[in-house]
């Protein structure tokens, strides 16, 4: 197969550089048109912002579910195409835990159990949004994450230990088996409509949420609840995943690890304690991350991870794979270019401006966008 | 083929321009070795890895028709000597020539189709192929390697009577190296001795003027080891060129005429075996490198 | 290996055949192998069906179904397997080149008059198009993809068969306007065109053929077999003189130095190039080919529709390909088409099947959700669980693909057929020279 000694007359490093180099001018064009545009006043400030802003939100739950498959990526050695799917196992587990919990004595426990899959109990009735029942939602988060580790778990357990000297290839087989299998037992039980699960989110301005005084442009503007409890939450992990990497054994193991494995298993690093946690880690955020997509999107299909499987990979290659802060730098820049790009193109264009840029990363700097920087 | 015959044709092979320049240069450079006639030339070569400098400036000449050693302390430079010189990595400086063409750079099947074919510390093979198939890929120039004759049928009628003759060296050639009853076997299926010979067996297939053979006795239990060896040297007498990267002492000096030191990715020493034996400077590598 | 080695002496010119019990050559066998598959899993079916009622036109139907997906599957696979299976090329995009060769051809035979417009070509220079369009679109692909990592190419490819999709669906290219003429590729809901199985009524007009044509329509009428299943099922027989075209077509390919060398990318790239083999220049010619034959699969497929949309062309697509390689066992032409007939019939098309047999005898009703079913379960009643199974049988055929695939790759990656012999070579390797005294071949 296809190995690492490719090389030819026109040679990596010069082809690299060459992409590199292109990558960068259009960059330096798209940013000197930016500026045109926004001295002409042909793109409001304000839009630029929203942009910029829905470019960070998506970036931050790309980069919770990238952080599970770069983990998996570079600890177990394979592309895991099921990874998609613990984002959709942890949005349909955590909100049938948040309806079971918000609706008690207001819904029927069948639309509960079953997430509306019979059009009953409307979310604004069975209050769903952060204000109206705090406790089921933070309740709904904790179990997205904890159900998604357990269905995990299992998998591994069942298919992918068996496959553990199998090679890559065998095993990113198996785990489009496992994507087909689990998106399908989900809608077998949650049907396949995509439908509305979530309140409109509560929208107060600032200035009800700080007891300082505030100018008056920050006072007025609104926040959207639900946007900010993702921020947070995917902040507050965020910072979770690099304390526990930094400092503590079992974060060095797991660097280690995904460094070399050879020589970790010589060193007595114990194999498949890290692996069980790469799967904790990764499967927990990844089922937070569709909990949170849900909460800010309000709507829920069973294909929710499959389409954003590709984004996810795209943010991993980015950021060179098996580096976790790689794999949210990368997140970053794929959340800006989906939406960024719409200053240029039409909105179902833009994931293919990411695509693209993914395919030419992979081909041109495999190592990421990053590589040669220290990373973890 | 005589050793003088092997060379008559290979002289006439190059252009004069070519053949002059080589021999011009192989006076030169008398100084560094008693090489009169070299096939193989490599010239101040250096690779670069990141920051770590793996060859820095080797220098040596590999004579025609000649076994020649090429040791070292670990880390020394060999392999990836051996991978620039084929065409595995792109050196960053320096030349590499072989039979008066410069072949520094190309790719590795342009390197092997000028007849400098190698084979790998760890054996090749192709597992999923049986023997017989892996040796039946190595001929060059069949004709049956383009897509359009093998599938349009008169064109194929060609193919097939290629196939017969190259059939019959792959069967002469296994017979030559005693593997011919393991012929149906897959190839993955082979003892790690069976796979140094089978790729020895599938590289002379390609017709080559000269072999590189990466630490061809490494895993090889001796007496296939003896077999071997008498092999080379059965093969050098029809007139074929080997170097030999090796850590077993013995061979390098019991049957390597010439012996190139590298240390350091530079070129330490050279000689034949009795002098490289005594000379200071590669003991202390040796002794300093930890054998 | 011990083994190999005792045959070795006075049998040897037998001692390599993996067939040598039997004496039919391999590809006979393996022509029996296939035929008595087929007929098996249809006589099976016929009795099944016939046994729990399903009735004889919906049993013919179904039979003509699986024929019609075992066709089409079989051609993309053979196709796939060109890559994946010989040179080890891990291609995850094929629905997208599917798609590139549809739409071209939707494009060049579409009416000029229609929206969006085509040029309104032939249909034979549509197909043609068609492949050369795919082609070309795996040209670009092949190029810088060749040195990248299998599982990189893998994610190479799907992205590239996303963008396409997802270009095709965009509503920036829906249409063009050029002159006075709209083209483009109608967004969401496609461009239509003349449907390729027109040629079976044009073939129906010519004098032989029409004349055949009419005795198979009377003696479908005389046992009550509908003659809009006749025709459709003519199509069905254009499409399997196709498979029969790609299986000599990539079999004399598989048998051949250039097969040989297909083979050793597959295995060890690095040792076919220290041979001498100009494995780019292959890699590029194979992946081409294959692009452009799973261009002309996707226009049969598409051929009895009038209209194609994006839709048609999502990642799964490229999965289901797989696991039909897969349960074949991937490497083997032979195995290509047994993985696509099994496919077609047992995990696509059996479920139905079974939805049928349930329907001809339980009067079920389906429950709007599994919790309702669940209910009634616990009063005593299975059958809304039934009505519920019954009715959500399509996804849970997904699950039985996904479970299919994981439980082939633990215990038998090789796929049913298991690890064949089959020699890359045009010759019969196994004759020594100093049998040999005649130019005889095996073709």
């Amino acid at each position: 197969m296809s190995t690492g000694y490719g090389r030819g007359r026109l040679s990596n490093v010069t082809a690299q550089e060459v992409v590199g180099g292109l990558l960068l001018a259009l960059i330096g064009i798209l940013i000197l048109d930016l500026v045109r545009l926004l001295v002409t006043g042909e793109l409001p400030l304000s839009r630029l912002w929203s942009f910029t802003w829905n470019g960070i939100v998506d970036s931050l739950y790309i980069g919770l579910a990238a952080i599970g498959l770069s983990m998996t990526y570079s600890i177990l050695r394979f592309a895991n195409f099921s990874h998609g799917d613990l984002v959709t196992t942890g949005a349909f587990s955590g909100w049938t835990v948040a309806y079971l919990v918000g609706g008690i004595g207001i819904a029927d426990l069948s639309s509960r159990l079953l997430l509306r899959a019979d059009g009953g109990a409307q979310p604004g009735s069975v209050g769903m949004d952060v204000l109206a029942a705090p406790v089921a939602i933070i309740l709904g988060l904790v179990v997205a994450a904890i159900v998604t580790i357990l269905v995990a778990l299992a998998i591994d357990r069942l298919v992918y230990r068996q496959l553990r000297d199998a090679g890559g290839i065998p095993l990113l087989i198996a785990s489009v088996g496992v994507a087909l299998a689990l998106r399908y037992l989900i809608a077998f039980v949650y049907t396949t409509d995509t439908r509305i699960v979530v309140a409109s989110p509560p929208q107060p301005e600032l200035s009800e949420l700080v007891w300082l005084e505030l100018p008056a442009f920050l006072a007025e503007r609104t926040i959207n609840l639900h946007e900010a409890t993702l921020v947070i939450a995917a902040l507050a992990l965020i910072l979770g995943v690099h304390l526990l990497l930094q400092y503590t054994k079992l974060g060095k193991s797991m660097r280690a690890m995904s460094d070399n494995k050879d020589l970790a298993l010589i060193t007595g690093i114990p194999t498949e304690r890290v692996i069980f946690a790469t799967w904790v880690i990764g499967s927990g955020l990844a089922g937070v991350a569709g909990y949170l997509i849900v909460l800010d999107r309000g709507q829920i299909t069973i294909n929710l991870g499959w389409f954003l499987l590709l984004l996810i990979f795209a943010a991993v290659i980015l950021g060179g794979i098996g580096s976790i802060y790689g794999a949210l730098a990368g997140s970053l820049v794929i959340g800006l270019t989906i939406n960024l790009s719409l200053i240029w193109i039409p909105s179902d264009l833009n994931e293919i401006a990411a695509f693209t840029l993914m395919i030419i990363v992979l081909i041109f700097r495999p190592d990421g966008l990053f590589s040669g920087v220290e990373t973890a | 083929m005589s050793d003088s015959e092997q060379t008559a044709e290979s002289e006439a092979a190059a252009t004069p321009h070519q053949a002059a320049e080589s021999a011009e240069s192989a006076t030169e450079r008398t100084g560094r070795g008693p090489v009169d006639d070299p096939i193989l030339r490599v010239e101040n070569l250096v690779k670069h890895f990141g920051g770590i400098t793996a060859v820095d400036g080797a220098n040596f000449q590999v004579e025609r028709g000649s076994i020649t050693g090429l040791i070292g302390p670990n880390g020394a430079g060999k392999s990836t000597t051996f991978n620039c010189i084929t065409g595995v990595y792109d050196p960053n400086d320096g030349a590499v020539v072989f039979d008066g063409t410069d072949i520094t750079g190309r790719d590795p099947h342009w390197v092997a189709n000028q007849g400098l074919v190698r084979t790998f510390q760890i054996a090749r093979e192709l597992p999923e192929m049986t023997v017989l198939e892996n040796m039946m890929l190595a001929p060059k120039n069949q004709l049956g390697e383009s897509l359009w004759r093998s599938v349009v049928p008169i064109a194929r009628r060609e193919v097939v009577d290629q196939e017969e003759q190259l059939r019959e060296r792959a069967w002469e050639m296994l017979e030559f190296f005693e593997i011919d009853h393991l012929a149906g076997e897959y190839a993955g299926n082979l003892s790690g001795g069976q796979r140094k010979l089978l790729e020895l067996a599938r590289a002379l297939l390609t017709d080559p003027e000269m072999l590189l053979l990466d630490e061809p006795m490494a895993g090889v239990n001796p007496s296939l080891e003896k077999k071997l060896l008498s092999h080379v040297h059965e093969l050098q007498e029809r007139g074929y060129t080997f170097l030999l990267v090796e850590h077993d002492m013995d061979v390098i000096m019991n049957h390597c005429e010439h012996v190139i030191v590298m240390h350091q990715g530079t070129v330490l020493a050279e000689g034949d075996p009795a002098d490289i034996k005594s000379n200071e400077e590669v003991i202390e590598a040796y002794l300093g490198g930890e054998i | 290996m011990s083994g190999s080695s005792k045959l070795d002496g006075e049998n040897a010119g037998n001692s390599l055949n993996p067939l040598e019990e039997t004496d039919l050559p391999q590809w006979a066998s393996d022509l029996v192998l296939i035929a008595g598959i087929v007929v098996a899993t249809y006589a099976m079916f016929a009795i099944i069906g016939l046994l729990t009622g399903v009735g004889l036109n919906e049993t013919v139907g179904f039979m003509r179904l699986v024929t019609f997906f075992a066709a089409v599957y079989a051609l993309v696979v053979l196709a796939l397997n060109l890559h994946w299976g010989y040179t080890g090329m891990f291609n995850i995009g094929v629905a997208g080149f599917m798609a590139v060769g549809v739409y071209t051809m939707a494009f060049l035979t579409a009416s000029p008059d229609g929206s969006p417009a085509g040029l309104g070509l032939p249909i034979p220079i549509g197909v043609v198009g068609g492949m050369i369009a795919a082609g070309l679109v795996g040209l670009v692909a092949a190029l810088p993809a060749l040195r990248v990592r299998a599982d990189y190419f893998a994610i190479v490819t799907l992205g590239l068969s996303e963008i396409i999709r997802l270009a095709l669906l965009s509503g920036s290219l829906r249409s063009v306007e050029v002159g006075d003429t709209e083209y483009g590729t109608g967004g969401g809901s496609g461009i239509s065109y003349t449907p390729v199985d027109s040629v079976i009524p044009w073939l129906l007009e010519r004098p032989i053929i029409g004349f055949a044509g009419d005795q198979l329509f009377a003696l479908g009428d005389m046992v009550g077999i509908e003659s809009s299943i006749i025709q459709s099922g003519l199509y069905t027989g254009v499409l399997l003189l196709f498979v029969v075209a790609f299986y000599l077509f990539l079999t004399r390919i598989a048998y051949s130095p250039f097969g040989r060398v297909l083979k050793a990318i597959r295995e060890d790239e690095l040792a076919a190039r220290s041979l001498g083999k100009n494995t780019d220049r292959v890699k590029i010619t194979v992946f081409v080919v294959g692009c452009a034959l799973m261009g002309l699969a996707g226009i049969l497929w598409m051929g009895s529709q009038s209209r194609v949309n994006p839709d048609s062309f999502m990642p799964i697509v490229t999965f289901y390909i797989f696991v039909a390689l897969i349960v074949g066992g991937s490497g083997s032409n032979t195995g290509s088409i047994v993985g696509a007939f099994v496919f077609a019939a047992f995990l696509w098309q059996g479920p139905r099947f079974i939805r049928s047999i349930v329907r001809a005898n339980v009067d079920v009703r389906a429950p709007q959700t599994i919790y309702d079913a669940g209910v009634e379960l616990a009063a005593g009643d299975p059958l809304p669980l039934l009505g519920y199974v019954i009715g959500t049988l399509d996804e849970l055929r997904f699950v039985l693909v996904g479970v299919v695939l994981i439980v082939l790759m633990i215990w038998k990656p090789d796929g049913l057929l298991g690890h064949r012999k089959e020699l890359a070579a045009a010759t019969d390797l196994s004759r020594r020279p100093t049998a040999t005294d005649g130019g005889d071949t095996d073709e």
